[in-house]
């Protein structure tokens, strides 16, 4: 390829990388490992109604993610899978006036077909079972730790995952028996199913969303969040099992 | 060229510069990070042994028989070094995990699952730290003399001797350098571990897996464990690039040997 070849070429790629459409903008969304496929449907649905506005989703563990805009990361909203971390946030002066979407519960996942016949978290305790929760820091585990003080149950976790999607797939994988879940993720996942934290032992957590002080579109930041907390916003939640706020 | 300098430096002076110095005594003495500095160490000095165990006459084989393939055998032998980790962490999971292809015969005929356990960590690191030691114990079978080994066969010496007393001190600083390398690459792995081996304290949470579990909880001492593994590959580099290795072409001319053979 001749030089001029080369620069053309290299000139059409750094064009077509820095230009987006006329008129378009993208919106960043850093979302809770818990809210993958239910923020999926939502961008889905915003950007059918607001044509010209790409949503961009980021999936992790609500504190990696904490982490993540805590050090600057560009984004423009920011889904906790709990109020703990979406204040780590706000007391870093990351965050504006967080709004509470909707409430989660817990669940115990289990291979399908339940072949150790798993019934409680007593059950899971059982040193034949090999159970898997998610690391202390992230939402689902302080959740998953609360919830077996509750129930009086003390046992060892084979692993503690780092995100609750990474504590799902090891029983996905058939690699673990169970997993301390959230009871959304046991509705997404087709290769498992879900046994029951009665409600008096269960914990609900609370998940807020709130738009990022670092973002460069505040007004599309806002129309984003109004519309997880909208009606129609809130009927997509709903078909996803999460809890009304 | 000073940009690139500058490019590799200013990662590692942040470290440094960011490390809580006035802390560190304290950081590192904590019983979370004194079990993954604990499991690292054991991990990776029992990977490196395998690796040498199994690596060594992989090498042997590879650099001094002929047999149909070989190219192809070398190059299955190098993938865990261009493989992303992570990719070899599945590889290993659907290989060896309770459903693998290998591991669902190991839980059902021996009630083995190497998922969740120590073994996982040690097979994962030996996966991905072992090439290093057979490309450079490879290149330097290839450039060694052969004249010293034939020498001493034609002086009556019989193969094996020939061996433990010619061949294996000539390449001795390839040796070394092959598994401090390997040891270096086995402390680092931080993918297939996490995938395979998962992240549980004290069994399977070494220390790369505990810097990035740390870093949302406590900045500083995952900062202090990221300065103790740095310390460790600058210490390695130093024993590799050592005027000792270099000068019987250990690393250099005998991977230059191995790559070009």
């Amino acid at each position: 390829m001749t030089r001029r070849g080369i620069a053309l070429a290299l000139a059409i790629l750094v064009a077509a990388a820095c230009t987006r459409g006329e008129g378009s903008e993208t919106i960043t969304v850093l979302a809770a490992a818990s809210l993958t496929e239910v923020f999926a449907a939502l961008a889905t649905e915003f950007e059918a109604s607001h044509p010209g506005t790409t949503v961009e989703l980021g999936f992790g563990a609500s504190s990696d993610l904490a982490t993540q805009i805590e050090e600057g990361a560009p984004a423009d909203v920011f889904a906790s899978a709990d109020e703990e971390t979406m204040q780590r946030v706000v007391d870093a002066d990351g965050a504006d006036d967080p709004v509470v979407f909707a409430r989660n519960q817990l669940a115990i996942a289990v291979e399908r077909g339940n072949p150790l016949g798993i019934e409680s978290l007593a059950d899971v305790a059982d040193p034949g079972v090999i159970v898997v929760l998610c690391a202390e820091q992230v939402p689902c585990g302080k959740l998953a730790d609360q919830a077996l003080v509750n129930a009086d149950v003390s046992l060892t976790p084979a692993s503690r995952a780092a995100s609750v999607k990474a504590a799902l797939a090891t029983v996905e994988l058939g690699e673990a028996d169970a997993a301390i879940v959230y009871a959304t993720d046991v509705e997404s996942s087709d290769d498992v199913e879900g046994v029951e934290i009665p409600d008096d032992v269960n914990v609900v957590s609370l998940l807020p969303v709130a738009t990022l002080r670092e973002t460069n579109d505040r007004t599309g930041a806002r129309a984003f969040v109004d519309f997880v907390t909208s009606p129609a916003g809130q009927r997509v939640l709903e078909r996803f099992g999460f809890l009304a706020p | 060229m000073l940009a690139a300098t500058v490019f590799f430096v200013l990662p590692l002076a942040a470290l440094v510069v960011r490390t809580p110095w006035s802390d560190l005594g304290a950081q590192l003495t904590t019983a979370e990070v004194r079990e993954a500095l604990g499991l690292s160490l054991a991990c990776s000095l029992a990977a490196t042994g395998l690796s040498i165990v199994l690596g060594v006459p992989l090498a042997w084989v590879l650099a001094r028989t002929e047999f149909p393939g070989r190219a192809v055998a070398r190059a299955l032998v190098l993938l865990p070094m261009v493989l992303p980790p992570v990719v070899g962490g599945v590889a290993l999971l659907l290989a060896f995990g309770r459903r693998g292809l290998v591991g669902q015969y190991l839980d059902a005929w021996f009630g083995v699952r190497l998922p969740f356990t120590t073994w996982a960590v040690v097979l994962a690191e030996t996966f991905v730290a072992m090439p290093f030691l057979v490309i450079t114990v490879e290149g330097a079978l290839r450039s060694l003399d052969r004249r010293y080994e034939e020498a001493a066969a034609t002086l009556g010496a019989r193969r094996w001797t020939v061996m433990r007393r010619v061949t294996l001190p000539l390449i001795g600083p390839s040796l070394v350098a092959g598994a401090a390398l390997a040891w270096a690459r086995a402390l680092g792995e931080f993918g297939a571990t996490i995938t395979f081996a998962q992240n549980s304290p004290g069994r399977t949470q070494t220390t790369p897996l505990a810097v990035y579990v740390l870093l949302q909880t406590n900045r500083s001492a995952a900062v202090a464990l990221s300065l103790v593994l740095l310390a460790v590959a600058v210490l390695v580099l130093a024993v590799v690039g050592s005027r000792t290795l270099t000068r019987h072409g250990a690393v250099l001319g005998a991977a230059g040997g191995g790559q070009g053979g």
